[in-house]
Order: C-alpha cells, then structure tokens, then sequence
C-alpha cells in the first residue's frame, strides 16, 4: 500500500521531580531578580508529562508504527527512571551546568530518545504544569 | 489560513489479532490487547480542517455541517461497536490507535464541503494517540 498521509504515534509519559533554577554565571542578586521563587535554595517539583511523537511507516502484520512495550521499556530506562522521583540538577549530570528549565529539559530528553531504532522521532513536549508547556522538535 | 478543530468522543471495543502469526506470536507482540474476547476504550477523535473564513459567515466550514458528517461517517459506524467485526473496513487490518486514525482520515477527507482535512487526531487513551497529516502538509500548521 502506498502511504499518502503522514502518521504519527503519540504517546505520554508522567513523572514526578524536583528543580531548582539557578545559574552559577549569575551572581545572588540576579538569580533572584531572573529565577524568582524558582531560585529558593531547596528546590520545588512538580508532576511532568512528556509527550512524544514518532513517525514511520505503519507495520502491516501489527497495525503499528512502533510496537509500545519496546517503545516504553526505551522511554522507561532513558527517561522516567533517570529522571523520576529525582532532583534534575543533583541527579541528572547534564543540568549540572544547565539549567533545568523545561526547555532544557525538552532537548535533553530529545536527544535521549532519537536514538529509538524502530521510528523517527518527531517532537518531544512537556507540561511542567496543565498551564505551561514546551515542545522541541529537534532543530 | 485558519484552523478549526471539533472534538468528539465515542466508545467502541476492539483486539489485536493477525490470523498469519501463531498463537504464541499473537501474545508475544500483543500482549494483553491479543486477550480472546476484546476490550475497549473511550477514543476522543479531534478533526481540524484547515481553511480561509467565508467573507460574508466568517465561518471555514459551519461546524453543523462538520457535526453531521462526523455524525453519520464516524459515530454511526464504530460507536459502541467491536471494530474487527462490525466496521467492515477494519476487517483485514489491526484496529491500533493507527490504522484506526488513517481509516477516519479517508472516510472524512473526501466529505468535507469547504476547506481542508489538515489533520486527524485519535486518543485511544489520554496517554496514547495517533495524528494524521497529508503527507507534506504537516508543516503547515
């Protein structure tokens, strides 16, 4: 069968963790005035849902664009464990330097997950809260 | 341009099964979805058609009009029905959140009066969809 559409399989993740946002290039002073209640010493969390996107081509034997347990055994092991139930900048080694704004946090979970070898990653978004969301689509 | 999306629900049960695999190969890239009797889910479908407001309604497409094709080309055909058996284009097919969401791309993309199917979105749950584009037009958006 020739594929005339494009199809894309989105699946979400939710995983608690803690961040706080303060740079080292910033003095006190200016982390407060940029980060706001962001910047209290102890951190603060919140419930993140990762939203990914895949393409490829739809498997005709199993109706499928990549088969979901693959898909979440690779998204558990790269990204809900690492990141679950963790503090971003004290556990994570990436945002030891990097902020862990959401932002951030879409591109490095970009680059975890485009290695999957079954689909083409398409995007990566995610609610910090049901108010804020950003997407990354890896360019 | 401008993009409308109308979201409707409908509940409909379904299974995976490819007659080609074994029995074991069924369970194997099934798992729970190859469970004998089926089960189901509450799909929310969201169409957006994509077009320029009429000049004199200010409407892309009048959303009764959109209502009534969903009406009679989708909740007619798989609300409160077992997919592999009673929507006949399904027959041969998984009825996977995928092939489901391509199978409403070509019932709607046909019907509609004014503007453009741009894309077809299918919850099977509130953590597991598919999208449908045209192919190259995705961008668009």
């Amino acid at each position: 069968m020739i594929e005339t559409l494009h199809i894309e399989l989105g699946r979400r993740y939710h995983f608690p963790a803690s961040h706080r946002l303060h740079s080292a290039k910033l003095s006190e002073e200016e982390n407060n005035r940029v980060f706001g209640k962001c910047n209290n010493p102890y951190g603060h969390g919140h419930n993140y849902t990762v939203e990914i996107r895949f393409s490829g081509p739809v498997d005709s034997a199993t109706g499928m664009i990549a088969n979901l347990s693959e898909l979440d055994a690779f998204v558990n092991e790269r990204v809900i464990e690492p990141f679950g139930h963790r503090s971003l900048q004290d556990d994570v080694p990436a945002f030891r330097e990097l902020v862990p704004t959401t932002e951030n946090l879409c591109t490095e979970i970009f680059k975890r997950l485009k290695s999957f070898p079954a689909a083409k990653l398409e995007a990566v978004r995610i609610e910090e809260t049901s108010n804020n969301s950003f997407e990354y689509e890896g360019n | 341009m401008v993009y409308l999306t109308r979201k409707l629900e409908f509940s409909a049960s379904h299974r995976y099964h490819n007659p080609a695999l074994s029995a074991e190969e069924n369970r194997q890239v099934f798992g729970k979805c190859n469970n004998p009797h089926g089960h189901g889910h509450n799909y929310t479908l969201e169409v957006t058609i994509a077009g320029e407001p009429d000049p004199v309604t200010g409407m892309v497409l009048d959303l009764k009009e959109l209502k009534e094709i969903l009406d009679c080309e989708i909740t007619q055909r798989m609300d409160h029905r077992f997919l592999n058996y009673e929507v006949a284009e399904l027959k041969n097919q998984i009825p996977t959140c995928e092939n489901v969401a391509r199978l409403i791309w070509n019932l709607l993309d046909t019907k509609i009066p004014q503007g453009q199917l741009h894309r077809v979105r299918l919850y099977e749950s509130a953590d597991l969809f598919a999208d449908c584009y045209r192919n190259g037009a995705k961008g668009m958006a």
